[in-house]
């Protein structure tokens, strides 16, 4: 029964390459939002976190929608990255990609945002009074003690890159081999007669890789808060 | 060395003016909590920016602001220790303290690392993590990251407030030996008599943001 078929492992590897691609593209913005939302006061800020977090509440399929409205080959957006690099994203997996990073970046920057609310301003004061510059500060004192929380956001995104579907098929559809990720595929098998038992499968691989990611992220985690926050 | 300091400083209807001036050795900013002595040393460091004035130390124009000049707290050679020991977390006892020793210019460098640790007694403490310290420790260590800075001026915001009675007779000897062998001048902020009794040489008496005697 666990012997995966082609098709099968295509979705499988399809998945973790787009759960790998959006999590790398969105960890430098992700940082740099959480940044911004922990320790900047700005007029417009509450509107710019309203932006972040949209997609958390919004239904998935309005994501999709937005998305292929502005990345689609018609849309600005999609046009433009045609035109200047010659990249398409609308019906291609950087596409998933796209839309995966999209709906993993809320959940992201929360993390992320909480650990540097965490960090005592006052310690980079104190580098400061060392002589050490606001970059220096940043990347000696901020940056390693708010480490657990970037990891944490990085694998949470992952988690849910890797199981991305409503904005997902939305925006780029449902293409065998091209953006058909794991839970495209269990939703494609279970519309055919006899696709149960594949459906089963990839949904036990999928229960497994989401383990995985949960209690990996826990156990780095925790690593991580020993060498910060050693006792 | 020598310091100077005039400056003023506003905020809601609280105004602070001070003007003195401090010699090498020890200077107790002496008064009650909230007459703004913490305010005058985070100015003197760089982390508050006065109204008007001008502060100067060893012949260096820290901020001026006639002349426009603001340095920025990592160009103003200023050890600051503060109530709470801050010392970084994730770092060694031994990486705290050479913190400021690696990034000061090998010009300006006068503080020595070997020696430094024998004088606050801290040799024993190297390896270990900040937080498996006592409050004493963390602060002799403080005290030791400052100096490997090798500032010109070091300020001191009430270190042993936070410090129960023991700990206090503890540190007290190391800061008199700070006091004897250092040739830079110390601003001591306390609002205990007895500590200024003990350390000073000299008393700025600092009331509601003015300075009624020097």
């Amino acid at each position: 029964m666990f012997e995966l078929s082609t098709a099968e492992w295509e979705a499988v590897r399809l998945s973790l390459k787009v759960g790998l691609w959006s999590t790398l593209l969105s960890l430098p913005p992700g940082f740099f939002l959480a940044y911004v939302l922990a320790r900047c006061q700005f007029p417009l800020k509450s509107l710019l976190n309203g932006l972040v977090y949209l997609p958390l509440v919004l239904p998935p399929v309005v994501t999709g929608l937005l998305l292929l409205m502005a990345f689609g080959t018609r849309g600005p957006a999609g046009r433009f990255l045609e035109d200047v690099f010659g990249v398409t994203i609308a019906f291609r997996w950087t596409g998933a990609a796209l839309a995966a990073a999209v709906m993993g970046l809320p959940l992201m920057v929360r993390a992320m945002r909480l650990s540097i609310e965490a960090v005592d301003t006052r310690l980079e004061l104190a580098a400061r009074t060392l002589g050490a510059g606001w970059w220096r500060a940043f990347f000696t004192i901020t940056l390693p003690l708010s480490l657990p929380g970037i990891i944490a956001g990085g694998i949470l995104s992952f988690a849910k890159s890797f199981g991305e579907f409503g904005a997902t098929i939305t925006f780029v559809s449902n293409i065998p081999g091209e953006t058909q990720t794991l839970p495209i595929a269990i939703y494609s098998f279970l519309q055919s007669p006899d696709g149960e038992a594949p459906a089963v499968r990839l949904a036990i691989l999928s229960v497994v890789v989401s383990m995985i990611a949960i209690v990996g992220s826990e156990w780095m985690e925790r690593r991580v808060v020993n060498r910060v926050r050693a006792a | 060395m020598s310091f100077d300091i005039d400056v003023t400083l506003r905020r809601g209807d609280f105004e602070l003016a001070v003007a003195f001036q401090a010699a090498p050795g020890l200077t107790a900013l002496f008064g009650p909590s909230g007459a703004g002595k913490t305010s005058v040393l985070n100015m003197i460091a760089g982390v508050l920016k006065p109204a008007r004035g001008r502060i100067a130390a060893d012949g260096q124009v820290l901020f001026d602001s006639a002349a426009r000049i603001n340095l920025r707290p990592e160009h103003r050679r200023v050890g600051y220790i503060f109530q709470d020991a801050r010392l970084f977390p994730h770092m060694s006892v031994e990486a705290n303290l050479l913190y400021g020793y690696k990034l000061a210019a090998n010009a300006g460098r006068y503080a020595a690392p070997d020696q430094v640790i024998a004088l606050l007694g801290i040799a024993h403490l190297l390896p270990r993590q900040p937080a498996s310290l006592s409050g004493g420790e963390q602060q002799r260590v403080a005290i030791g990251r400052a100096l490997l800075s090798s500032p010109r001026l070091l300020l001191m915001d009430e270190p042993l407030a936070s410090l129960d009675d023991a700990r206090k007779q503890e540190i007290l000897p190391y800061i008199e030996r700070l006091r004897d062998e250092l040739k830079i001048p110390i601003l001591y902020v306390t609002h205990a008599r007895a500590e200024v009794d003990r350390l000073a040489a000299a008393v700025i008496k600092i009331e509601q943001g003015r300075v009624v005697a020097a």
